[in-house]
């Protein structure tokens, strides 16, 4: 990491404050009986970074990705999307605010075409109202939308399907069109939730390269992923839950050589065990 | 035997005002089920609220047009009221809550405390007397092209009844091939999916049910006033199922699938009634086999035939598109 990257400085350890986050929470914590999937002092996201949520299975990042993004409803805590406060906010309307998610199963809305999919996707389309619909005048926010999707199909090299139908594309091209489709809706943020599973190695290439470019246009990527070797290469930051917990976070390299992480992903002993 | 007559018999069946209701509630049962994928097992007590909302205005006294309006509106709010708890749950749910409460308004409806009211199992009649004053052709008149004959006042009813299938056919296109209509393709695809890309999903299906409801409720509205009648026991259960065959065989999802359903289903059956009670007349090994009460149910079990073979040359509906039904829904 050089000096002048907006991460340089902060302290490698949980729940640590960072120079302009995106995404803070506090006190977040979630039950499946008496199970804490997700039990979280604090946690802050950096803008305009790649940032990797790893863990063992379990450890409860889907979890946390459906509390944030109001897909489920956390026991307690507060979370804040550029400062506007969640709680209690449906999921449809955290997507329109601006953090849109993917998920580990891919949704492709199969029996729609591929440019249907993108179109469906775009914001504030006043023929998607009941009124609207009936007395058109929709045209042209349709013809502009076309064009933006076009343009990103094009981008995500999906723009010879655009008329297929959408169940017909292979598993690594539903995985471009969802991350395709997340970005119709214009984003500040993008929850990729495992976008790299089972995904052939070329395919995980060109989707690595996506989320850097994601980055690089100005979003903020959040990723849940397990190969510690995907993480290393793209990452800016890293944040490591295990039963619950954030244990560790801090860049790639730092948290790579973390002891707690280790433990988390080898068990506890390992060391002893090899002496 | 005489093919010509049973060929006339089912054609005169087929275009009567009857396939024309069918069609229009299968058109709303389309918009719910085809396109919203929403599982409305229910549909018929819609059709029992627009007829009965006609028919109990025009028995205290306010006008058909009023009564038509209050029909519609019923089953527009019967939509909103089984939408409300059920449409955030999974999609079973609804389907449990709208099979129970169709049968729960209907036994409503026939039961002696509402008899004020509905006049319980008897219903009620003649209600619609200003609608056959408008009638332009004289009632007793014969009309018709070659053998294909029918009465002024059948004419009127299926000028009516066919120009609404038209007119809402139209409104059906017009919502479906809007953003509206994609955004409800989605959710029968993937609510979740749906709800991520930030649409109101939870809005979308109780409009979707609404709407599909209101015109459910027009069908009941038309096939009440034809009959000048309405009673509870003409909305069983079956009746939505028989929607559900129409909708399907017309192919689910496509607009002028449930008016095709409802032609072929409607010809298919009158088609073969006819068959049998020509046979029967006709053919003395038949008449001597069959009594009238075991023709009819051999009647439903060639329908059944039918519909079979249809449905395994081509699963996808008449007007369905078969690349749709072979993607893999993974």
């Amino acid at each position: 990491m050089s000096a002048d990257h907006p991460m340089a400085g902060v302290a490698p350890e949980p729940g640590v404050h960072k120079p302009d986050p995106v995404l803070i929470s506090n006190g977040l914590q979630r039950s499946f009986g008496g199970l804490h999937a997700v039990d979280i002092d604090h946690l802050e996201i950096q803008r305009h970074t790649v940032t990797s949520l790893i863990g063992p299975n379990g450890a409860g990042k889907t979890t946390l990705f459906n509390l944030l993004t109001g897909f489920d409803k956390p026991d307690a805590g507060e979370w804040h999307l550029d400062g506007g406060a969640l709680v209690g906010i449906a999921a449809f309307r955290v997507a329109r605010r601006g953090m849109v998610r993917t998920f580990q199963l891919t949704r492709s809305l199969a029996r729609l075409t591929v440019m249907d999919n993108m179109l469906v996707a775009a914001k504030d389309n006043e023929g998607e109202g009941l009124w609207g619909s009936l007395t058109g005048g929709w045209h042209a926010t349709e013809r502009a939308n076309e064009q933006r999707a076009s343009g990103l199909l094009v981008r995500f090299g999906l723009d010879h399907m655009a008329n297929e139908y959408a169940g017909g594309l292979s598993g690594g091209q539903r995985k471009l069109l969802e991350m395709a489709r997340a970005l119709m809706m214009e984003p500040e943020v993008v929850m990729l939730d495992e976008p790299m599973a089972g995904v052939n190695p070329v395919l995980t290439q060109s989707l690595l390269s996506h989320i850097t470019g994601l980055r690089d246009g100005g979003k903020t990527v959040v990723f849940v992923e397990h190969d510690m070797d995907v993480v290393q290469e793209i990452s800016d930051w890293v944040i490591v839950m295990a039963q619950g917990r954030v244990i560790a976070e801090g860049p790639p390299e730092i948290i790579a050589k973390n002891p707690a992480v280790i433990d988390a992903y080898l068990g506890a002993h390992h060391g002893e065990a090899a002496e | 035997m005489d093919w010509a007559s049973v060929l006339v018999d089912g054609i005169l069946a087929t275009i009567g005002p009857i396939t024309a209701a069918y069609a229009i509630s299968a058109i709303g049962l389309n918009l719910q089920f085809g396109y919203a994928g929403l599982l409305n097992f229910g549909h018929v007590a819609f059709m029992l609220v627009g007829a009965y909302g006609t028919a109990i205005t025009v028995d205290l006294g306010g006008p058909l047009w009023l009564g038509i309006i209050v029909g519609i509106l019923a089953a527009a709010l019967l939509g909103l009221l089984l939408g409300l708890p059920t449409l955030r749950l999974r999609a079973d749910y609804l389907a449990i809550t709208t099979i129970a409460a169709a049968e729960v308004i209907r036994l409503l409806v026939r039961s002696s405390w509402a008899q004020p009211l509905t006049n319980g199992v008897f219903g009620i009649q003649g209600f619609a007397d200003s609608f056959f004053d408008l009638n332009p052709f004289p009632p007793s008149q014969l009309y018709g092209i070659g053998s294909l004959i029918v009465t002024g006042r059948k004419l009127w009813v299926m000028l009516v009844g066919w120009t609404l299938v038209m007119l809402l056919t139209l409104l059906i296109r017009r919502l479906i091939k809007s953003p509206w209509g994609r955004v409800l393709k989605a959710i029968r695809e993937d609510e979740d999916a749906t709800i991520s890309l930030g649409k109101n999903v939870f809005a979308y299906k109780l409009q979707a049910l609404m709407i599909g409801g209101s015109i459910a409720g027009i069908a009941g509205i038309l096939l009440a006033v034809e009959q000048q009648n309405v009673t509870p026991d003409a909305y069983l259960p079956k009746i939505t199922f028989i929607l559900y065959v129409i909708v399907i065989l017309g192919g689910a999802g496509t607009i002028l699938g449930p008016v095709v359903g409802a032609v072929v289903f409607q010809f298919l059956f009158f088609t073969i009634d006819a068959l049998m009670v020509n046979a029967q007349a006709n053919i003395g090994w038949v008449g001597d086999l069959l009594t009238p009460a075991a023709a009819g149910q051999i009647k439903l079990v060639l329908v059944g035939v039918g519909m079979m073979v249809l449905m395994i040359f081509r699963p996808q509906g008449v007007l369905g598109n078969r690349e749709e039904v072979l993607i893999d829904e993974r």
